[in-house]
């Protein structure tokens, strides 16, 4: 019979168990890190963008209200009241009120000499007319510097607003200290290495930076500049092995572009804490279903196991009982077909021995002769008769005889038919029985006929000098009764073992055993409704267990 | 007491006449019966004490003939001889009124107790009667 491979497919089962159940699993869980990492990431870059536009909205209003400012009062001024100092200093007083990064204000000819001044600096002979501002101011009306640092070494920008009174023209020119752009950014600097600063068309830095640079020098940045675009960009950079999230813009009223770079890391605890969880949560759930896996695989391949023994050794039972009764169908009718002409030899034998009463027989010279001839026909038909019999009564499907019998008695009166044979043997016969032990219903004469068959087998095994161990156990938890024959004889080897029970299988020399003991007592013990189970090492001897339920 | 009267009926020639041969050498007065109808035929004619009986013979089988016998003769004591252990035809030929049931190749002095045992129950119930 073809036994599986348990070990085979236990390992199937389990390896296509967790195939199916992890592929989800992790597919799950790397779906929901990306669906959740890309959220996350979304949420932080609209924050991000939301947080620049606010601030290029402030800086250009501000600037919008600083020009507004100039204008409306270039415009409310005539050419004597802007000139007067008095006038000037008194409206330069006014305008630190509303914005205290009015650093000075100047009123300025269209030669570049001051023709008023108000201000914390002694600037009243200084000459602009060859400054870039002032060029650009004479040619547009409006200008906003970049910042500079001009003639009094400190960063700035100036404001000037050209101002047309009939024939005469002059500018008003105010100055903004820079800070004001460094508190704008500042504010917004975030994480650890985040930075917010102002750089102008050319790269130029307008606000000190926290990290890599100060005012008015050059600013290296990790994205391609191109000319003005609308709105704002948003990209995750990496610089020096580090994401950082820039987002920059182009201010409106002014050819500078406000850039913030978050570093995102603070900002990522969260999702990288999510990240962890979720790694955590998986290699749990991974732990989980190999160990439930395992675990089930490990049961069900145990029973099937199980059943399939069980089955093994069913079909092995019921191959014997198919077996024993064809061959006992075959040894019926054998039987028969061999006594009819044996009872014929046995009286032929038998009419010449009564012819050979007669005296004028008796006076033939080979009278001894034929009469031992006679005699040994006889005998032989007898030993025949035994083979013919026995097979009838292993044919027999007789019904048993059931009455209360006591295996302890039993086993006791059967020794006793063999102890002599026994003792010329040397074998010594010891019994271990079970006390209390209860009846069992069964058929006395056929219980008798297998332990003597069992005991005369171990008795042959033996040969001479040994031990039999008769031992019987009372199992009450299958209310069963067991009678072991244990002897020290040459034992079976292991290829005979499975053919002991089978009829006319014998190890003894033709003639002396039929090899039908075991199996009838196999057919009888079936029955009986029990048992013969039978284990052997070869050298060291053989025990067989007969089993039969209790009463 | 006198010897028996005995009815061998068997199919088995050579088995058969042996076996009638012995008895008489015996001083019993036996007869041979080949078959079922041959037997109920002598029985017709002349009384017997005991019958062998075999069970499996050609035709009319042993246990038909043993119906037949103690319909006509209850008085006949029958003795079943088979070489098959048929319980069976056994258990039915003794539940039919049998006297012994005896298995081929049967031991002569066995054969000879049987009849004398049946001849002995012959004559008590010929008493009671």
């Amino acid at each position: 019979m073809k036994t599986l491979d348990f070990k085979r497919l236990r390992l199937i089962i389990i390896l296509f168990t967790l195939g199916f159940s992890l592929l989800p699993l992790l597919v799950l869980g790397l779906t929901v890190k990306q669906r959740f990492s890309s959220a996350y990431q979304n949420a932080l870059q609209g924050s991000l963008r939301t947080l620049v536009d606010s601030k290029r909205n402030a800086i250009d209003l501000f600037l919008t209200e600083r020009l507004a400012q100039l204008s409306t009062l270039a415009g409310a001024l005539t050419y004597e009241e802007a000139t007067d100092p008095e006038n000037l200093g008194r409206l330069f007083s006014q305008l630190q009120t509303t914005s205290r990064y009015y650093i000075d204000l100047g009123v300025i000819g269209m030669d570049g000499a001051h023709l008023a001044y108000a201000g914390p600096y002694q600037l009243g002979e200084m000459n602009y007319k060859n400054e870039e501002w002032f060029a650009k101011v004479v040619a547009k009306g409006v200008h906003v510097s970049d910042v500079f640092m001009g003639f009094r070494q400190y960063p700035h920008i100036i404001i000037a607003v050209l101002r047309r009174e009939g024939n005469k023209s002059w500018i008003m020119r105010a100055t903004i200290d820079s800070d004001i752009f460094e508190s704008f950014v500042k504010r917004v600097q975030m994480g650890r290495k985040g930075d917010a600063f102002l750089v102008n068309e050319h790269l130029v830095l307008q606000t000190k930076p926290r990290f890599g640079g100060n005012i008015m020098e050059d600013m290296e940045l990790p994205f391609r500049t191109e000319a003005r675009f609308p709105g704002t960009r948003v990209q995750d950079l990496v610089v020096n092995h580090r994401h950082y999230l820039y987002a920059w813009t182009w201010l409106e009223n002014k050819d500078w572009m406000l850039v913030i770079r978050e570093d995102p890391e603070d900002e990522l605890r969260p999702l990288f804490e999510a990240e962890y969880l979720i790694w955590w949560l998986l290699a749990g759930g991974v732990a989980v279903i190999i160990a439930g896996t395992v675990l089930v695989t490990n049961t069900m391949v145990r029973r099937l196991e199980h059943a399939e023994r069980e089955k093994a050794s069913l079909d092995a039972n019921l191959t014997q009982s198919g077996k024993m009764a064809a061959l006992g169908k075959m040894a019926a009718g054998v039987a028969h077909e061999i006594n009819n002409p044996l009872a014929i030899i046995r009286e032929q034998a038998g009419w010449i021995k009564d012819l050979m009463e007669e005296p004028e027989v008796q006076a033939i010279p080979q009278y001894k002769e034929i009469a031992d001839s006679v005699h040994r026909i006889e005998h032989h038909v007898e030993r025949a008769k035994n083979v013919t019999h026995r097979m009838l009564g292993f044919a027999r499907r007789m019904e048993p005889v059931m009455q209360e019998v006591d295996v302890n008695k039993l086993l006791a009166e059967t020794v006793q038919f063999l102890k002599t044979e026994a003792l010329l043997r040397n074998i010594d016969i010891r019994m271990s029985l079970a006390d209390p032990m209860p009846a069992t219903h069964s058929d006395s004469n056929q219980l008798q006929q297998v332990f003597l068959n069992l005991i005369d087998n171990a008795i042959d095994a033996i040969g001479k000098n040994g031990e039999l161990t008769l031992t019987t156990r009372y199992d009450a938890s299958h209310n069963e009764i067991a009678a072991v024959f244990t002897d020290t004889g040459c034992g079976i080897p292991p290829d005979k073992l499975d053919k002991i029970f089978d009829p006319f299988f014998t190890t003894k020399k033709p003639g002396e055993g039929t090899g039908l003991g075991l199996s009838i007592s196999f057919g009888i013990i079936e029955k009986l409704g029990g048992h013969i189970n039978v284990t052997s090492t070869v050298g060291q001897g053989t025990t067989f267990t007969v089993i039969i339920p209790a009463s | 007491m006198e010897k028996a009267r005995i009815l061998v009926v068997d199919d088995e020639k050579d088995f058969n006449e042996t076996v009638v041969k012995r008895l008489n050498r015996r001083g019993y007065q036996a007869l041979t019966a080949l078959s079922g109808p041959e037997a109920l035929g002598i029985l017709i004619q002349r009384e017997f004490d005991v019958a062998l009986l075999d069970i499996m013979m050609p035709g009319m089988d042993g246990i038909e003939v043993l119906r037949e016998m103690k319909k006509r003769h209850p008085s006949m004591e029958v003795i079943l001889l088979t070489g098959h252990a048929s319980v069976e035809s056994g258990v039915q030929g003794m539940s039919m009124g049998a006297n012994a049931y005896l298995l081929k190749p049967v031991d002569f002095e066995e054969l000879l107790a049987a009849i004398t045992q049946a001849h002995e129950r012959k004559l008590l119930g010929a008493v009671d009667a």
